[in-house]
């Protein structure tokens, strides 16, 4: 080849196959562990019980009825609790409640650490230090107590401790966010952005945000365990979803009374155990799959 | 010398793939190398020829996600191919070292240098620490390093990138290995630098007796360096010789076009109308420290002006300054006449649009998320506000303008080569239909034929649309191929601006004189000329 007949078009680069979306998921998960498939599962079975939780449950979610503390059976699975109320339809109304409240905190928490946090990175100056100053203060204080304390000056309806979690939890997105987002900041990309005059709302939706989606996703599967552990705390302590509404955190506080009689019936003294468990095994799944996610993604795996 | 014929590195039929996109490709297509003691051989080929991949594989050593599949690779007698990991320990780093292109990221910056310079005669257990310490200030002393006695109790970031390329360089020498892989290690440096390290390197070659593979894309400087020079593309040789008789006669029609000089030429002309003008700029990052002293530039209009200078002194801090990233803290841009406000906020969209930038890393100035179209897209629709049909047709029209076609718009910038992606670039600047384009180190990272490509495309354009370039590079081939004006610069302050004749034509300054004196030429001779000249 001489110079003469040089073509562009003609230099050879890496193409990569066209793929559909799916099909590059389906590949992905092909080569998931076996943990990630068990996570995955899980979580569609939650999700599932979540939207369909009408059709499934074979009682209301508050229906009370003639006998408190019945004994399993056809009619009631589980039996009833210490109001007459089915246990496993509060079960299966608990995972829309509970899952469902987590989630939106966790979304809430993320649109706000999220957003402030490229602010600041892109932003580097006096709101920055403003920014990053104020939510070193809030990380200085447990989070636990510090929404306890918060929910008994606001009282706890379900809008105040879906804003407390979510600006406590917020804290640390933020963090996360403004690390990540500084490291793309700097490319050269995002200063021609910034020649061209892109507004600032561009600058972070466009051109950072796609490139620091895998560590924010990631954090989004943790982020969402530990906003659901915080609430079921929290309602475990009395102070979270409020009754008749169903769920976990309340179920194992209510339950848990139950253990005294466990000499005398197993199953009985064990039902605490039922939405304890429904709670850590969601945990667990989660956590399995954000592991997987973040192995993929991280660029720790040998492939070049 | 008698020692040649002494067989060291002998490789036959190597085969290696890499890993991606769900399958295994091949990246060396079965090359031979063979390499004799105390012998220097030059790998040259373009980015992608498989020149790193190739120096690794005669360590034995495959990077993650690359596997040898056939051939053998005998070291000494030794075949390392089914060699277990651990034995190939042994030979890493005592007989076989490796002196990598970016010095900066190969030290530990928690370590003293001497430290690093010595680790490995420690842990082979080759030499007692005083003895390797004694030994890692001589061999400081042969590469001719300021003040070896003491350089080597200096962290990393305290010495300079051509200094911390030579220390690399004894680091590697500690072992007395048989065999050294350079590979590209004055890339990242300026000419200046280049000059001094290529000398050092050469000499501690010849004087330890030692063998190298010495990989390069620039063939001026493994003309310096190598005995043989085997030219490789797509994974496979194109050819082989001696390097006199390779620069005399080569055979191939690719080796020919690599070594063919720089064909562009362009004559210089000038105009009284300026389309952009700095006057007394002074600028720096804090209060104290000046980047830029009293820098007064005039740039023609539809002219080319380069802006030559080493690294620090100021060249890309003028861009800064011109686009508004930078406000100066005295003296003024003047656009067309009128003073550009300093700061980019209090420019008005035209204004803005009237000035772009391409960059040296073609890779990080293009959002890896965004495809072709929407890259050359977003400046039609910012500054133009084209959208729908009206918009991909001018895509369309703009890729065709810079030699590529219509089937890039949705290809993401991964997905294409060095040269394409400086295209693309070059395509976002073209949307905008500015006056002045800012190219800084436009040509740097790419291979000859490519950079000849981009050149001459830019002055295509430079003819269609009357665009005023600033060509901010340390190339001075780059500069005589397309300027009209050039300016040196020299710790932030103008040494000379005027006709490329003028400038290039001696009598020079004495700053000038070094600059251009240390260009590598392509004679295998230019290396010792120069160094009995200097002295």
């Amino acid at each position: 080849m001489s110079t003469k007949n040089y073509s562009a078009t003609a230099e050879v680069a890496h193409v990569r196959t066209r793929r559909t979306w799916l099909h590059r998921m389906w590949l992905g998960l092909k080569k998931a562990p076996l943990t990630a498939w068990f996570g995955l599962i899980v979580i569609l079975g939650y999700l599932f019980c979540m939207i369909f939780a009408d059709l499934i449950a074979p009682h209301g979610e508050a229906e009370v009825f003639a006998i408190p503390y019945a004994p399993w059976s056809e009619e009631h699975r589980l039996g009833t609790d210490h109001l007459g109320r089915d246990i496993l339809s509060r079960l299966i109304f608990g995972a829309r409640n509970t899952v469902g409240i987590a989630l939106l905190t966790t979304l809430l928490s993320f649109a706000i650490g999220g957003g402030l946090g490229l602010v600041a990175a892109i932003n580097r100056s006096w709101l920055d230090q403003i920014l990053s100053r104020f939510v070193d203060i809030l990380l200085a204080i447990p989070s636990l107590i510090f929404a306890l304390m918060l929910l008994a000056v606001f009282g706890s309806s379900v809008l105040n401790l879906i804003i407390i979690i979510a600006v406590l939890d917020s804290t640390r997105v933020f963090r996360l966010t403004r690390a990540v987002a500084l490291n793309v900041v700097v490319m050269d990309y995002v200063e021609a952005a910034r020649l061209r005059g892109e507004k600032l709302g561009w600058i972070m939706r466009r051109e950072i945000l796609p490139n620091i989606m895998p560590p924010l996703v990631a954090e989004f599967g943790l982020r969402f365990s530990f906003v659901f552990l915080t609430i079921a705390a929290l309602s475990f302590l009395g102070l979270g979803i409020q009754p008749p509404t169903a769920d976990w955190g309340t179920m194992v506080r209510e339950l848990s009374t139950f253990i005294n009689y466990l000499n005398y019936d197993l199953r009985l003294g064990l039902l605490a155990f039922i939405p304890g468990s429904a709670i850590a095994l969601l945990t667990v799944a989660v956590n399995f799959v954000v592991d997987w996610f973040l192995h993929q993604t991280s660029g720790l795996r040998d492939e070049h | 010398m008698s020692t040649k014929s002494d067989l060291l590195l002998d490789m036959r039929g190597i085969k290696i793939e890499g890993f991606s996109d769900e399958r295994w490709h091949p990246i060396i297509k079965g090359v031979d190398l063979q390499l004799h003691r105390g012998e220097v051989l030059g790998l040259i080929g373009e980015s992608g020829a498989g020149k790193s991949t190739l120096g690794l594989a005669a360590m034995g050593f495959a990077r993650p996600g690359c596997r040898i599949t056939d051939g053998q690779i005998l070291f000494d007698g030794r075949d390392l191919k089914p060699m277990k990991e651990s034995e190939k320990r042994k030979l890493w780093g005592s007989r076989m070292a490796y002196v990598a292109q970016s010095a900066a990221a190969s030290f530990n910056p928690a370590h003293r240098l001497i430290d690093q310079t010595i680790e490995a005669s420690l842990i082979k257990g080759l030499k007692s620490q005083n003895e390797a310490k004694a030994d890692a200030v001589e061999l400081y002393r042969a590469l001719q390093l300021p003040d070896p006695g003491s350089i080597g109790f200096r962290y990393p970031h305290q010495v300079s990138g051509g200094q911390l390329q030579r220390v690399m360089t004894a680091m590697a020498m500690a072992t007395r290995p048989d065999l050294i892989i350079f590979d590209e290690p004055t890339t990242a440096l300026d000419v200046t630098t280049q000059v001094e390290v290529l000398l050092a390197m050469r000499n501690i070659v010849e004087q330890f007796g030692t063998a190298a593979i010495y990989i390069t894309h620039d063939l001026a400087v493994v003309a310096q360096m190598a005995d043989r020079i085997k030219v490789l593309r797509y994974g496979e040789q194109v050819e082989e010789a001696e390097t006199r008789r390779m620069l005399e006669a080569p055979q191939e029609d690719y080796t020919k076009s690599l070594w063919s000089v720089r064909s562009i030429q362009k004559p210089e002309e000038t105009s009284e109308d300026y389309v952009l003008t700095l006057d007394g700029v002074d600028a720096g990052y804090t209060r104290s420290l000046k980047v830029l002293k009293n820098v007064n530039i005039k740039v023609p209009r539809g002219r080319t002006v380069a802006v030559v200078g080493e690294s620090g002194s100021g060249k890309s801090t003028t861009a800064r300054v011109i686009t508004g990233l930078l406000p100066p803290s005295a003296g003024s841009v003047r656009f067309n006449g009128e003073p550009l406000p300093a700061a980019l906020k209090d420019r008005s969209l035209d204004q803005l649009r009237e000035i772009q930038m391409i960059y040296q890393m073609a890779d990080t100035a293009m959002n890896p998320r965004q495809t072709v179209g929407e890259i050359i897209g977003r400046p039609l629709e910012f500054y133009h506000g084209m959208s729908g049909r009206k918009k991909e047709e001018r895509i369309t029209d703009l890729l065709r303008m810079i030699e590529l076609d219509d089937s890039f718009a949705d290809r993401l910038p991964s997905e294409l080569s060095g040269g394409q992606k400086q295209r693309i670039c070059i395509a976002r600047a073209l949307a905008a239909e500015p006056d002045v384009i800012i190219c800084d180190e436009v040509t740097s990272a790419l291979d000859q034929i490519v950079q000849e490509g981009i050149l001459n495309l830019l002055l295509n354009l430079q003819e269609k649309f009357g665009i005023s370039y600033i060509f901010i590079t340390h190339d001075i081939a780059t500069v005589k191929a397309i300027s009209d004006e050039i300016v040196i610069m020299f710790q932030g302050e103008v040494v000379e601006q005027g006709l490329k004749s003028e400038i290039l034509a001696p009598p020079h300054p004495d700053y000038t004189q070094l600059l251009l004196s240390s260009v590598p030429e392509m004679d295998p001779d230019w290396l010792d000329t120069l160094v009995t000249e200097r002295s």
